[in-house]
């Protein structure tokens, strides 16, 4: 139980933390002094006392969208495994629930872009959906070939794969967490894929589809995009972190992967250019091809060559 | 051919420009192969006096004709139409007088009437138009950018600009001075206001002292250095690549606090004065300007080398919003990107300006592309450089010498042209006086007048996401153009 409400509160203020550890590590690269780490939580609590101005072009949906979002991630959240490999509710099929949660979420905020009736929105958002279309079956062929090898079916078996399959364990893992990080890059909007610190509407596509959206509104969804780095941070943990830790060993752990996958992003900001807008759908793919190995391997160890 | 042949900065009686025929003159002009630099109207009682100027980049000359256009003629055939280089120009005559070019191929408004305007729409499956501006997101200037796509790819761009109506040619005319000239364009405060100071100088026929004329120069190369090492930060910020341009923009500071502690300003306002400058660069600020232009050139090298190394950079920039040289060539493109373009045109150089003898004129290789104008960039920023110190050590030989010559009364009914290199390109001011030496017409061109169809150009065929990147390569002015 308190692992679980532990769970809880981690979902609440990790997000904003893994962004300002972003920034800060981008700004020491930069030779700034960067803002604070809790930067974020500031200017969330800034924008929640904001007043709200809408597009006379849009609808409820636009209003509403920014909350279904919120609850979809905290609804996917339930089912995620985070300190100890412990999600909140542990079923099977939690996998499907997790994953098409996040694809409602994205669903919405694609349509709620659309209705501004902003030319730049209606770019932004066919530039998600592609990725997403992408991404989508890559994560369910890692995910459930992982299941298939540990035969659990919950999101539990993520920290079996060693148990399971030995040496070859450590293969499969490190290929998962390529493919993870990945999805993690794209979702979260970072550099090669995404740029959220250059404003330029005509090469963006997060924050293009966020242009009509302000005060609380846009601080739901900024948490929402934060959320969904540490949700998938949090699977790549759950991979890696052994079972037989204690509570506060494995806790302690898993809060270092979190400023590590935080500090990675941040340097990876700051060596390298963000990719041809072209180039993008190539990096994307490489999920795909990785997680087909991720099934080859598991294949290899359930039928043997 | 029948033209008047002068130098740069020298004033001629206006009687010495002879006035031919307008169809001889068109004649002329599509015949000719010199590029055009000044194509304007002047009122002239009940006829409208057309001055053509025309540069000879190879003999350093500028050859200057005019012709009269009785105002009840309301066409003529377009010059356009055979020699596209007069585009613009065309326009701009036709907005100021009413009189109609015909057969110009895309005769649109150049600051008026944007609102009566249809804009180029293409039609099909899966095309879409995205619209920018004319209120910058970020606040910038007002420009809008109207982009006919199917899906990621650009079709066609087309950009209307001139909304801000300050009506800068009327004011100088009634009311010229240093501090409005400065304000004309501010990220070339000094191109515009040594081209202003030396159109008056040749007007009134005064002869300034040399200090006077290198201090001028080391401040435009100065300024020169400062916006290119700025705008190497721009593009690198716009690929994403932080560390180049965060680099790129501490060292740019560097560059124009020095300025800020020769003349007062970051921005080099208020140092250029008709008649000389208003501040003196010592020997010990010389020896500062040199050690700073040192420390300078270090960083960029090391900086330049790091993300011109770096795959990721490369990819970015290399063959995004290619202009051959031909289509240059034939929009009568000028400065930095008309040289990233392999056009040679240099007016430092080619009108022989005396303050730049014993300078090597380097040449680039030229690749066209986004990649040709990161890399004109750092090889200019080298060579301001060498030639900051060059003329410093011209200026330490001088000794004392007066700062401030007081000019004379301007020359009634004369002409003159002065032309300065400023970072973007050529900065062409023209100016002509009445019978009681009072300013009659002044003409400004700011190099972006020439150069902003080239972005559209170059943003054909590309994907809709390399636009910014293709814009700050650019980097062409709004306010320049507007007037």
């Amino acid at each position: 139980m308190i692992v679980k409400i532990l769970n809880l509160i981690l979902l609440l203020i990790t997000p904003f933390l893994m962004v300002g550890l972003i920034r800060k590590t981008k700004a020491f690269w930069g030779a700034r002094k960067g803002a604070s780490i809790f930067q974020p939580i500031y200017d969330f609590i800034k924008l929640m006392k904001k007043d709200s101005i809408f597009s006379s072009s849009t609808t409820s949906l636009f209003k509403i969208a920014p909350m279904i979002n919120f609850a979809c991630i905290v609804f996917a959240s339930l089912f995620a495994p985070m300190v100890m490999g412990q999600s909140i509710i542990n079923i099977q099929g939690g996998l499907i629930l997790f994953a098409y949660a996040l694809g409602l979420s994205k669903f919405i905020s694609l349509l709620a872009s659309m209705e501004t009736a902003s030319s730049f929105e209606g770019m932004g958002s066919s530039r998600e959906a592609c990725f997403t279309t992408i991404i989508e079956p890559a994560f369910f062929i890692v995910i459930a070939s992982i299941m298939a090898l540990c035969k659990v079916y919950t999101f539990d078996s993520l920290n079996q794969v060693i148990a399971n399959s030995g040496s070859l364990g450590i293969l499969i893992i490190i290929f998962a967490i390529a493919c993870l990080f990945i999805m993690l890059v794209v979702e979260g909007a970072r550099v090669p894929v995404d740029d959220p610190a250059t404003h330029l509407e005509l090469t963006m596509i997060h924050e293009v589809m966020i242009l009509d959206n302000c005060s609380q509104e846009l601080a739901i969804i900024s948490y929402c995009a934060a959320a969904k780095m540490f949700l998938i941070s949090s699977l790549i943990a759950t991979l890696i972190l052994p079972l037989s830790l204690p509570f506060w060993a494995s806790l302690g752990a898993f809060l270092a992967i979190m400023i590590l996958i935080s500090i990675i992003i941040g340097t990876i900001e700051s060596a390298i250019a963000r990719l041809r807008m072209s180039h993008i759908f190539e990096f994307v793919f490489v999920m795909s091809s990785l997680a087909l190995v991720v099934a080859s391997l598991v294949a290899l160890k359930l039928y043997g060559v | 051919m029948n033209y008047y042949v002068m130098k740069n900065n020298q004033r001629i009686n206006l009687l010495d420009i002879p006035t031919v025929n307008f169809e001889s003159l068109r004649a002329q002009l599509i015949a000719t192969n010199l590029r055009p630099i000044a194509f304007f109207g002047s009122d002239w009682g009940e006829n409208i006096k057309l001055f053509v100027a025309l540069a000879d980049d190879e003999k350093g000359e500028i050859l200057v004709t005019s012709s009269l256009i009785h105002k009840s003629i309301k066409e003529y055939e377009s010059i356009t139409k055979e020699n596209s280089q007069y585009h613009m120009f065309e326009r701009e005559f036709y907005e100021q007088f009413g009189i109609k070019p015909l057969n110009h191929p895309w005769l649109k408004p150049v600051r008026k009437n944007q609102d009566d305007y249809e804009f180029f729409e293409m039609q099909g499956a899966e095309t879409h138009q995205v619209a920018v501006g004319p209120i910058h997101a970020g606040v910038i200037e007002p420009g809008h950018f109207r982009f006919n796509c199917q899906g990621e790819k650009v079709y066609n761009l087309e950009i209307m600009l001139g909304y801000q109506h300050r009506g800068v040619e009327d004011l100088m005319v009634k009311n010229p001075s240093n501090q409005l000239v400065e304000s004309i364009c501010g990220d070339s405060v000094i191109a515009y206001s040594s081209a202003y100071s030396q159109l008056i100088e040749a007007l009134s026929e005064t002869k300034i002292t040399p200090r006077a004329e290198i201090i001028r120069r080391i401040a435009l190369e100065m300024e020169r250095i400062a916006i290119h090492i700025g705008d190497m930060g721009a593009i690198l910020g716009d690929i994403a690549y932080l560390m180049g341009k965060e680099t790129y923009a501490v060292t740019r500071t560097l560059v124009i606090n020095t300025m800020l502690e020769v003349s007062g300003s970051r921005f080099i306002r208020g140092l250029t004065t008709v008649g000389g400058v208003n501040f003196d660069i010592s020997a010990d600020m010389s020896e500062k300007i040199i050690s700073t232009l040192d420390y300078v050139k270090k960083t960029v090298d090391k900086m330049t080398n790091a993300a011109l190394n770096s795959p990721t950079v490369i990819s970015r920039l290399e063959k995004t919003g290619n202009i051959s040289f031909e289509s240059a060539q034939e929009l009568n493109m000028v400065g930095l990107m008309a040289r990233s373009c392999g056009l040679n045109i240099d007016s430092r150089f080619d009108f022989e300006d005396v303050y730049y003898k014993g300078i090597e004129r380097k040449a680039f290789r030229a690749t066209n592309d986004a990649y040709s104008r990161f890399r004109i960039r750092y090889k200019e920023v080298k060579d301001s450089i060498k030639i900051v110190k060059k003329l410093l050590e011209k200026l330490n030989k001088l000794g004392n010498q007066a700062l401030i010559t007081t000019p004379n009364c301007l020359v009634q009914n004369s002409f003159a042209l002065s032309i300065v290199e400023g970072w973007r390109g050529e900065v062409v001011h023209i100016a002509t006086t009445d019978e009681s030496g009072k300013i009659s017409r002044y003409k400004i061109k700011d190099p972006s007048f020439n150069n902003w169809w080239g972005l559209s150009i170059a943003v054909r065929n590309n994907g809709i996401s390399d636009f910014p990147l293709c814009n700050k390569g650019f980097d062409l002015s709004y306010c320049g153009f507007d007037l």
